[in-house]
């Protein structure tokens, strides 16, 4: 489901967004999310000991072969394994119970994101009712120390809703969704659920963005002597005061946020308050604890030429911000690096498993990588893959999938494969069948 | 969560409109039906009327009679007669006669109820302490008197005649006159038959209890009293194809008889009946039942290894002519004999023969002595049937191993995965959630609803395709039959190529033998070294992965036994000194 983050990004921000990126797309990292699933998983395995009854053996088995079927995008398979799978929910373990919705409401809404008979009702319900279930495992265990994950998978959810909502052009569902979610606060805070709560706070106030940034589009078309006028520009102050409540706390977190400090900036920048959006710009470009991100050096200079800053400031700040894409640029190997991370994490995605752009780009960059014998750049993005990417790209499946589809994005990715996992492999042993 | 506080708090629930509201820990009112938590908390109370307070009104009547239901008054081995009942009713639908229930398997039950001191016998179980006094008043009365409840049930026609359909008349008719232990203080510990508590906590020596898995071993010692053609590893298949009731089967007990508590780890459980887990029950029960010697096993019962081997050549798709060899084999070892294969409880013997394993072994050790099964010389040999086959089309062919491995290779494969499928979409959970206590209750129930509500909607997913129709029970898997280009019948094949005329006799060609364990140990445990499948042939561990996926038995299992029968086979060879290739070759003498 992560793939939503990602197309939302786009609708929000696509005006600007062509021209100033200098990557190869605004992004947010979700580090937490990775050590989440981890545990999840551990907690998973960690219970054992006497002979496993068979029901956890079903469990356990309709767990693999609804995997199995979402590799293979065989979603009418997934959904028959998921009637049986549900049953977890009532496993006397009481482990393996409160695990059981963050996975289900994962392989849940997989199927029926991608499911042809699935329609935004279904989706809708079936968000509500794991919520729902939430609820209910927080009130039940509730005396126990133990409920922060059953919260910020709450949240996860809620915020996955929203995105789905987005999806599909539903703002105002969207924002209820959020606002929900918002008011779910209990147990001990965290610094994961620090950020998860901002994250939702700060969509919300991307969400007020866009209507405001409508009701100025309206404000400039409207007269200023318009009975309207005043309205209209009263309802914007209320809106932009409740926005930056909800923006300015997740731009404090070190990270890039690039769709949240715009909107932010610019919301500072009409009602005069200069001086706020300096101050986030430079923090958001100097601050070291920020990683380096070209964007908020353009985003600054920017800032300052509109505000008419003395040429040497400016200077000084495009030398900096041009300083440092020249290191960057300078450092071509390093770029190589920074463009394989990328390539790497785009290919994550199920729903980019298919772009046939992502593909060339890394058998390009690979093929560059390694004859600039950086063997490691790719070993330490490999690492972290090789157990599920061959499953997950590189299945005899996949390859006589893609021939039948495309034939070109089945080289590219045989190129990929034989690079990452040798030519020893089925997949590319498909291909020399066919006279490769 | 304290629904007397929220009790002012009235406001429709923005998510499912109800009015019932709960406090959470925090102040804040929760929504008990939809556990829809909200802003509000206690202090800013909207005391405004609504006329709806009345559902919330209901949901605390039922809230307080809901503490536990309250039905017939049944016990615990009542409630395992119902199983039996229903057990024996699926034995005769399946083709058994009908004596088995009626006289067999109720006579075995009866003689339970006996030795467990549950019925049929002075001071049953169930009164000492309670009805200690009634029995004293009447000193006079037989035996069959002191357990009035319990016998006249019993013994009235209705086990016999049609079991679960008459039982709950029964009841009606008679209700149970013994004082139920007061609830209030049995709150969290509790349970829907009268005893469950009770028969939960009993631990007495020597007493066999009754449980799920046992009820099984009560009905294939009936089939094997009757040496029905069913044998264990088909019984617990018909288990697990749902022909015979047993993970569901509390399900069937009359409305009226409920279950909860206690019961839930009595008769829900969440396991498939196993082979070597059931053979075992079963001669504890028989030695507990004390069971005279069961009716022989002679040649001509459909138990009897040359039958039986038989029955599995054909089902693994093999040629007739290794009958023969089998028989052979049976003959040599000696475990044909009435004495050997009958079942006798009394007679301290520990083990009763595992019918169906042990054929099977024969079969292996038959392939052995064939083909070696070293990865080498099979290969060879079917290279040579293959030869001459291509040249002797008019011929009856020659069995050609690598042909027959190809053909139940992709036959196996496809069954093992509809099996897979099958155990992983399995729904263990009974329709009426089981719970433990009235606390529990209104969790399981709301989770039984939300497990339901998720399920609907993702089986509107799946396709309404019918599934495909349930096949008749039958003790066969494989169906060889047909002519089928891919699936070539392999019966009528002959063994020419592998076999080779000495005089009047036939001998195997191959005149090697590898055994499959080289030590046993020493002492009276009669325990068989370890399976460790990487030491073995690749063929050997085929044919063994085919064989224990039909019976439904770990492959460890089997190779014991196809260890023991070798031990059978070559006593000299293991009392002398056991060398790692001991060849032998054998005559085998045509018929």
């Amino acid at each position: 489901m992560s793939d939503f983050s990602e197309e939302l990004v786009r609708p929000t921000t696509e005006d600007e967004q062509g021209e100033t990126c200098v990557l190869s797309g605004t992004g947010m990292c979700f580090p937490w999310l990775q050590k989440h699933i981890e545990t999840v998983g551990k907690t998973l395995v960690a219970t054992g000991g006497k002979r496993e009854k068979d029901f956890a053996q079903t469990t356990s088995a309709c767990l693999s072969f609804i995997q199995e079927a979402l590799l293979k995008h065989q979603w009418q398979q997934a959904a028959e394994y998921m009637h049986s799978y549900l049953q977890i929910l009532e496993d006397s373990d009481s482990n393996k119970r409160q695990g059981a919705p963050e996975i289900i409401w994962r392989l849940g809404s997989e199927i029926l994101y991608y499911h042809p008979k699935s329609s935004l009702e279904t989706f809708n319900t079936f968000a509500d009712r794991m919520k729902n279930i939430g609820v209910m495992n927080y009130l039940k265990v509730r005396s126990d120390l133990c409920d922060g994950g059953l919260f910020s998978s709450l949240w996860q959810i809620s915020l996955q809703h929203a995105l789905y909502l987005l999806h599909h052009g539903l703002l105002e569902d969207a924002n209820r969704n959020l606002s929900q979610a918002e008011t779910w606060r209990y147990g001990e805070k965290s610094s994961s659920k620090e950020v998860l709560i901002n994250l939702i706070q700060a969509y919300k106030g991307l969400l007020q963005y866009y209507t405001w940034s409508k009701k100025k589009m309206e404000l400039s078309q409207l007269d200023e002597d318009d009975y309207a006028y005043n309205t209209a520009s009263q309802n914007m102050l209320n809106h932009s005061w409740k926005t930056s409540i909800n923006l300015c706390a997740l731009i404090q977190i070190p990270g890039v946020w690039d769709p949240f400090v715009k909107s932010y900036v610019e919301m500072l920048e009409f009602y005069g308050d200069q001086d706020g959006a300096r101050e986030v710009l430079t923090n958001y470009a100097y601050d070291e604890k920020f990683p380096s991100n070209p964007n908020a050096h353009i985003y600054l200079y920017g800032f300052l030429k509109r505000e008419r800053a003395p040429r040497e400031k400016l200077i000084s700040v495009l030398k900096l911000s041009i300083e440092k894409n020249m290191i960057l640029h300078r450092k071509k190997e390093e770029h190589h690096k920074l463009g394989l991370e990328v390539l790497f994490g785009v290919l994550d995605f199920a729903g980019c498993t298919k772009n046939i752009t992502a593909w060339k780009y890394l058998a390009k960059y690979l093929r560059q990588t390694l004859m600039g014998s950086h063997l490691a750049w790719v070993q330490e993005e490999w690492n972290s893959r090789k157990n599920w990417w061959p499953r997950f790209h590189f299945s005899y499946f996949w390859a006589k999938s893609d021939w039948k589809d495309d034939k070109t994005l089945a080289c590219e990715k045989a190129l990929v494969a034989g690079i990452l996992l040798g030519k020893g492999i089925c997949f590319i042993f498909f291909f020399s069948g066919h006279g490769f | 969560m304290d629904l007397e506080e929220a009790k002012e708090f009235k406001e429709r629930c923005t998510q499912c409109a109800a009015v019932s509201w709960g406090l959470t820990d925090e102040g804040k009112y929760y929504c008990t039906s939809c556990h829809n938590v909200t802003e509000r908390s206690k202090e800013v109370v909207n005391t405004e009327a609504i006329p709806n307070t009345k559902i919330q009104a209901i949901n605390r009547g039922l809230k307080r009679k809901q503490k536990l239901e309250k039905g017939w008054d049944w016990y615990v081995c009542e409630g395992f007669q119902h199983i039996l009942c229903q057990q024996a009713d699926a034995l005769q639908t399946l083709g058994v006669g009908p004596e088995l229930k009626n006289e067999v398997l109720h006579n075995f039950w009866k003689r339970y109820l006996q030795k467990s001191k549950q019925a049929y016998c002075k001071n049953p179980v169930y009164t000492t302490g309670r009805k200690t006094a009634v029995l004293e008043d009447n000193p006079s009365h037989s035996d069959c008197d002191s357990a009035p409840e319990l016998l006249s049930d019993f013994s009235c026609p209705s086990f016999v005649e049609s079991g679960a359909e008459s039982q709950p008349d029964g009841h009606a008719r008679k209700p149970f006159s013994i004082i139920k232990a007061p609830q209030s203080e049995m709150a969290s510990i509790c349970s829907g038959s009268l005893d469950g508590v009770e028969y939960s906590l009993r631990k007495e020596k020597g007493i066999v209890k009754m449980s799920m898995p046992r009820t099984l071993a009560f009905c294939y010692l009936s089939l094997l009293w009757q040496r029905e053609t069913v044998t264990l590893s088909d019984l617990l298949r018909f288990v697990e194809e749902e022909y015979i009731p047993y993970i569901h089967a509390f399900q069937q007990f009359p409305e009226e008889m409920k279950l909860y508590g206690r019961d839930k780890g009595i008769f829900a459980i969440e396991s498939w009946p196993n082979y070597e887990d059931i053979y075992k029950k079963v001669i504890e029960v028989a030695t507990f039942l004390d069971l005279p010697r069961f009716p022989d096993i002679t040649e001509d019962c459909y138990l009897h290894p040359n039958i039986l081997c038989m029955k599995y050549l054909m089902e693994v798709n093999l040629p007739d002519e290794m009958r023969d060899l089998t028989c052979q084999v049976v003959k040599v070892t000696g475990i044909g004999e009435v004495g050997f294969l009958t079942f006798d409880p009394v007679a301290k013997k520990t083990e009763t023969v595992k019918y169906d394993v042990q054929a099977v072994a024969v079969i292996i050790v038959v392939l052995k002595l064939l083909f070696l099964l070293d990865d080498n010389l099979e290969w060879s040999l079917s290279s040579i049937a293959e030869k001459y086959n291509e040249d002797n089309k008019e011929d009856k062919p020659w069995f050609d191993f690598r042909k027959w491995y190809q053909v139940m290779k992709k036959a196996i494969d496809e069954k093992k995965q509809k099996w897979e499928e099958a155990r992983a979409k399995y729904i263990w959970k009974s329709e009426k959630p089981l719970y433990h206590s009235a606390i529990d209750k209104p969790v399981v129930h709301k989770r039984r609803e939300m497990v339901v509500n998720l399920q609907k909607q993702f089986s509107a997913l799946v396709d309404s395709t019918p599934a495909v129709e349930k096949k008749s029970p039958s003790s066969f898997q494989f169906n060889w039959t047909e002519e089928d280009s891919d699936r070539t019948c392999f019966h009528g094949h002959s063994l020419q190529g592998v076999l080779k005329k000495k005089g009047q006799s036939l001998m195997t060609k191959n005149s090697l033998y590898w055994l499959s364990t080289q030590k046993f140990c020493k002492s009276y445990c009669k325990h068989v070294t370890t399976y460790e499948e990487s030491n073995f042939s690749l063929s050997y561990r085929f044919v063994l992965n085919l064989f224990s996926f039909l019976l439904r038995i770990k492959t460890s299992f089997l190779h014991e036994e196809v260890s023991l029968i070798e031990k059978r086979l070559f006593k000299k060879k293991y009392n002398n000194k056991t060398k790692k290739k001991s060849s032998k070759s054998r005559k085998v003498r045509r018929h």
